[in-house]
């Protein structure tokens, strides 16, 4: 369910690094801080050239009263720009933001989970951990994925919290993940909370799709921010308006486009909903599909782009819009 | 602390009776929750269930849908929903968004009750449902109903808390000044409060005069007593009789008498409105099932005495926005509820 954002005042009281290249920042409303399930996030409005954009941050923890809100951001070098706005902030930095909305609710009627947290992804993760291990008759087990330790924050917290539960994998040692390992760890009991870079969610996803367990026993949430490839500028031809336009490696298609003043439906900016799709008429390179409307199959034939997060990768593009007026 | 409050309000962190178990089957049932609109319905196998009763999509009721085996089909675009809650089907497109859904709450099926946590899923603890035992108690036999009732839940717990009103409201069947004139007391710890009245050595009045003649012939006085028992935030369970007078029932010993329990619990559904479920167990002639429907109408009769003095009070509190209550010795029950809730509701607020 979607909620309409009601935006307040708030400060930062807290900021603290909590791995390589990870801020804890913890934020107190101007008002009270207001109760949130796990797996919860907050919208903040961050200045990107000095426009003012959204972006979510998953909120870390379970709700305790009269505690700040806490989130982490990771520092992204070629971000779209909410991460280095996040990173220079300070303490007593003043900030906009929403209450805390949830769309990756955790349901409590099985007696079987499996968290899968990559990296930052465990931001959200993290609390249902700790709620679920709250709960005294449920079988919790918890994969954590990153390079190495130092790159992954909290995760002396989910040692302790998780114990023999916890399975870590660390890609600089342990290399490539192979996930049809998450079939083992599963039954038809077993739901699946899982956040993390869109590469680790699309093998997870693929793998999920070709096994025995229900579709809707897997569940993930992306703010779509990642992708398979590093964020490059690159142009894109738009042949109907006779136009040209350079993305830059910071900005969105989206962006771009609405910029130039070509209009394109879009509504939910994160890859879920699909309304912002363009066709691709022309591609050199790759399509760095970023979204979660499209199927596997669909990003394999390249006909169609959302044009929200996803980029192309050494090369440009030629698209078309939805416009047929004249 | 304030003694008294006006309040209306409810703590969402608690068991709430939607439906008799006998009304939920495997089709669509819409109900308004704590000012939460809900679908109910019950699976192929039996399982109760609760979801957000609004579409993910554009919010139509899904109530408004159908349902395929155990699945939610929304009636409007034909979204998908499975029992938890997750959109299992999106129109014109080969994937579904991640996060579609609706909320989906805990239940559970319980004393012939349908029962659902509003609040935080976390936290739903089935040893937290009110003891209602005796609507299925092989030693009770009863029966009940739900009732609509317009006005805040709350009014009808300060009816149940003071039964002097039985004189006034009831005075044909149950009611008569014994009932006014005996004294009380009032007891309470965190979450209950409970009113004893016991009426010694009294005419019974012509109801128990009734009920008693079933299992004994028995002409002369009698030993009747109430004990009101709130359990927060909305059940109150009534434990009722009458003895031969003098035959120890005070003291502990009801077998020369019979016993029933008026069993409430008042959900609140708007704020002026509430689904009021009542039933009216008995520990005697148990094997008589007329006596049983005869209980049910009797009481359904008395309560839709009750039903009329509650909306007539509610619609004169709307008209009186700036009148509180006066309150009388009488109030004690009642008011211990009111404030073991408001504690309850505050407490929420803060963890």
């Amino acid at each position: 369910m979607r909620y309409r954002n009601s935006w307040e005042d708030a400060v930062v009281s807290k900021m603290k690094k909590v791995a390589d290249n990870v801020m804890q920042i913890q934020i107190t409303p101007v008002g009270s801080t207001e109760v949130f399930t796990v797996g919860s996030h907050l919208d903040i409005s961050v200045l990107i050239n000095d426009l003012p954009e959204i972006r979510s941050y998953s909120l870390v923890g379970r709700y305790s009263p009269n505690s700040p809100y806490t989130i982490a951001v990771k520092r992204l070098p070629a971000s779209r720009g909410g991460s280095k706005y996040m990173w220079g902030l300070k303490e007593g930095s003043k900030l906009r933001i929403s209450q805390p909305t949830n769309h990756f609710e955790l349901s409590f009627n099985t007696p079987d989970y499996l968290l899968i947290a990559g990296g930052i992804g465990i931001t959200p993760i993290l609390g249902m951990a700790e709620e679920l291990m709250a709960q005294n008759d449920k079988n919790v087990r918890m994969l954590y994925l990153g390079r190495s330790e130092k790159e992954m924050p909290y995760i002396n917290l989910s040692k302790k919290l998780l114990g023999q539960n916890l399975i870590v994998h660390f890609s600089d040692v342990d290399g490539f993940f192979d996930t049809s390992k998450i079939i083992d760890l599963s039954n038809t009991e077993t739901q699946i909370y899982l956040c993390g870079p869109i590469g680790l969610m699309n093998a997870i996803r693929k793998t999920w799709e070709n096994s025995p367990f229900a579709n809707q026993n897997l569940r993930y949430e992306t703010f779509g921010a990642s992708g398979l490839f590093a964020p490059q500028a690159f142009t894109v031809k738009i042949p109907r308006f006779n136009k040209e336009l350079k993305v830059k490696e910071n900005q969105t298609m989206l962006k771009a486009l609405e910029e130039a003043q070509i209009a394109v439906m879009y509504d939910c900016k994160k890859g879920e909903c699909g309304l912002c799709q363009v066709d691709i008429l022309e591609v050199s390179g790759d399509v760095d599909h970023r979204d979660f409307f499209f199927s596997e199959a669909e990003k394999g034939e390249n006909k169609k782009m959302c044009a929200c997060v996803s980029r192309i990768a050494n090369g440009d593009v030629v698209i078309d819009t939805a416009y047929r007026g004249t | 602390m304030q003694s008294f409050t006006m309040n209306e309000s409810f703590p969402l962190n608690a068991w709430y009776a939607v439906a008799w178990d006998v009304e939920l089957k495997n089709e669509l049932l819409p109900r308004t929750i704590c000012n939460k609109a809900l679908v109910l319905y019950r699976k192929k196998d039996g399982t109760p269930v609760a979801l957000e009763d609004a579409c993910w999509h554009r919010l139509l009721p899904l109530s408004k849908g159908s349902l395929r085996e155990d699945t939610v089909v929304c009636g409007y675009h034909g979204l998908e929903y499975n029992s938890d809650g997750r959109c299992s089907y999106m129109p014109s497109q080969e994937t579904i968004n991640p996060s579609a859904c609706v909320r989906s709450y805990p239940v559970i099926q319980k004393y012939r009750f349908i029962w659902v946590w509003m609040g935080n899923p976390a936290l739903a603890d089935e040893t937290k449902i009110p003891d209602m035992h005796w609507n299925d108690d092989p030693d009770w036999a009863g029966d009940g109903q739900m009732i609509l009732v317009h006005c805040n839940y709350r009014l009808v717990v300060d009816n149940l808390m003071d039964l002097t009103h039985e004189t006034f409201v009831h005075s044909e069947t149950i009611g008569d000044r014994n009932v006014a004139e005996a004294p009380f007391d009032v007891h309470y710890d965190e979450n209950t409060a409970t009113v004893t009245r016991w009426m010694k050595n009294i005419q019974p009045p012509p109801f128990w005069k009734g009920q008693l003649n079933k299992v004994f012939d028995h002409d002369g006085t009698v030993d009747r007593w109430q004990i009101i028992k709130f359990e927060a935030p909305c059940t109150v369970n009534i434990d009722v009789g009458v003895a031969k007078a003098n035959t120890g029932a005070p003291e502990g010993n009801r077998s020369q008498g019979v016993n029933g329990y008026v069993l409430n619990t008042i959900t609140p559904s708007t704020n002026q409105t509430c689904l009021y479920f009542w039933a009216f167990s008995r520990n005697y002639n148990l094997k008589d099932q007329s006596n049983t429907t005869e209980l049910k109408n009797g009481v359904a009769h008395i309560f839709s005495q009750d039903e009329d003095i509650l909306e007539a009070q509610q619609k004169a509190i709307n008209e009186n926005p700036d009148r509180e209550f006066y309150n009388l010795n009488i109030d004690a029950g009642a008011m211990w509820a009111r404030r073991i809730t408001d504690n309850m509701v505050a407490k929420e607020k803060k963890d």
